[in-house]
């Protein structure tokens, strides 16, 4: 046996135990209260869901899902979002070895999927308006504009936030507090990738099964 | 720092792995890994909603279990949430989250499609009362 491993057993003996070792490190604390956070908002979209799946078919007369659902659009607005989160990732990676260079352009990168797959969202509902599919036209339309909407309106925050990050970031550079939102903002754009993948499935694949 | 192992980690960061283990490229790898995943759930999804080779009663069944999965791969690859000891309180939270979503959605769907089957229309009702 080396002196390493001893070294090693010795470490480990001295190793605290949960309740003897004080409060966790505020790093963990932080992303633990994200993650909680992002549970309870994962918790109220459940409640637009619901509500979307109980009125899908309550399209008073007017235009249903299978006719104003463009497939196309949606796998491109999938894409998008799934392509940002994988940059997000990248940003994420860049943080942790504290590269400013690649953490910008893993933001840019994020930025710009995220902005794309916003202005598509943007198009198809201003599409959808122009054929007199509005929200108040029927409940199946209201739960659709609310739910979609909030996510929409979820990337939009998202997406103000990521600039406001890059600005703490070019003016206070790797500091504690700014690396524990960053990592608090790539949990919320993970877990916005999250609902989309519910919201691809239940609202534009299922609206269009005959 | 040693005693930081002990430690539940955050939500997002990846187990802790000893620094003689610890690849540069590991964390590449495993978003790598998780876009793949993510990509193939995805187009397998699309897929299904728009062939006519599956029975289509199942489909629904099918994509349900196509976004639940992709959920999963998210949760893993992306947010690092895994069964390691040191993510129990994760886990937990996780757990209590699912088990209110599924409250949420099970309940109103049940309720509203029993509501649907057993309440009357308003139009029938209507006539009830002006005979009586």
């Amino acid at each position: 046996m080396n002196v390493a491993v001893e070294m090693d057993a010795v470490r480990h003996g001295e190793l605290l135990d949960i309740s003897e070792a004080g409060p966790a490190p505020k790093r963990i604390i932080a992303g633990f209260g994200f993650w909680i956070f992002l549970l309870s908002d994962i918790v109220m979209f459940s409640a637009l869901f619901a509500s979307y799946a109980v009125l899908a078919k309550a399209s008073a007369g007017g235009l249903t899902g299978a006719q104003l659902f463009d497939q196309r659009n949606v796998a491109m607005e999938t894409a998008l979002l799934l392509l940002s989160s994988y940059s997000c990732g990248m940003m994420s990676l860049a943080i942790n070895s504290q590269r400013y260079l690649a953490t910008f352009l893993g933001a840019v990168v994020t930025f710009l999927l995220g902005a794309a797959f916003l202005k598509l969202e943007l198009r198809e509902f201003q599409g959808m308006i122009a054929l007199g599919a509005t929200p108040e036209r029927s409940a199946f339309l209201s739960a659709f504009f609310t739910l979609v909407g909030s996510h929409g309106l979820h990337v939009t925050v998202g997406l103000a936030w990521l600039v406001l990050m890059m600005v703490q970031l070019s003016l206070r550079g790797f500091q504690d507090a700014v690396v524990r939102r960053l990592h608090c903002f790539s949990l919320f754009w993970h877990a916005l990738d999250i609902i989309w993948v519910l919201i691809f499935t239940v609202v534009y694949l299922m609206g269009v099964l005959p | 720092m040693t005693t930081e192992t002990h430690w539940d980690v955050a939500p997002g960061e990846r187990p802790a792995i000893p620094a003689s283990e610890r690849k540069a490229s590991s964390g590449l790898l495993v978003y790598t890994l998780g876009l793949l995943l993510a990509v193939i759930l995805t187009i397998t999804s699309f897929w299904v909603a728009n062939t006519s080779a599956i029975w289509a009663p199942g489909v629904p069944a099918g994509l349900v279990v196509l976004a639940i999965a992709q959920m999963g791969v998210h949760l893993v690859f992306f947010l690092h949430i895994t069964t390691g000891p040191d993510s129990t309180n994760n886990v937990l939270a996780l757990a209590f989250g699912v088990l209110i979503v599924f409250l949420v959605l099970v309940g109103s769907l049940v309720i509203m499609a029993n509501l649907n089957e057993n309440m009357m229309a308003h139009t029938e009702l209507m006539d009830l009362q002006v005979r009586h």
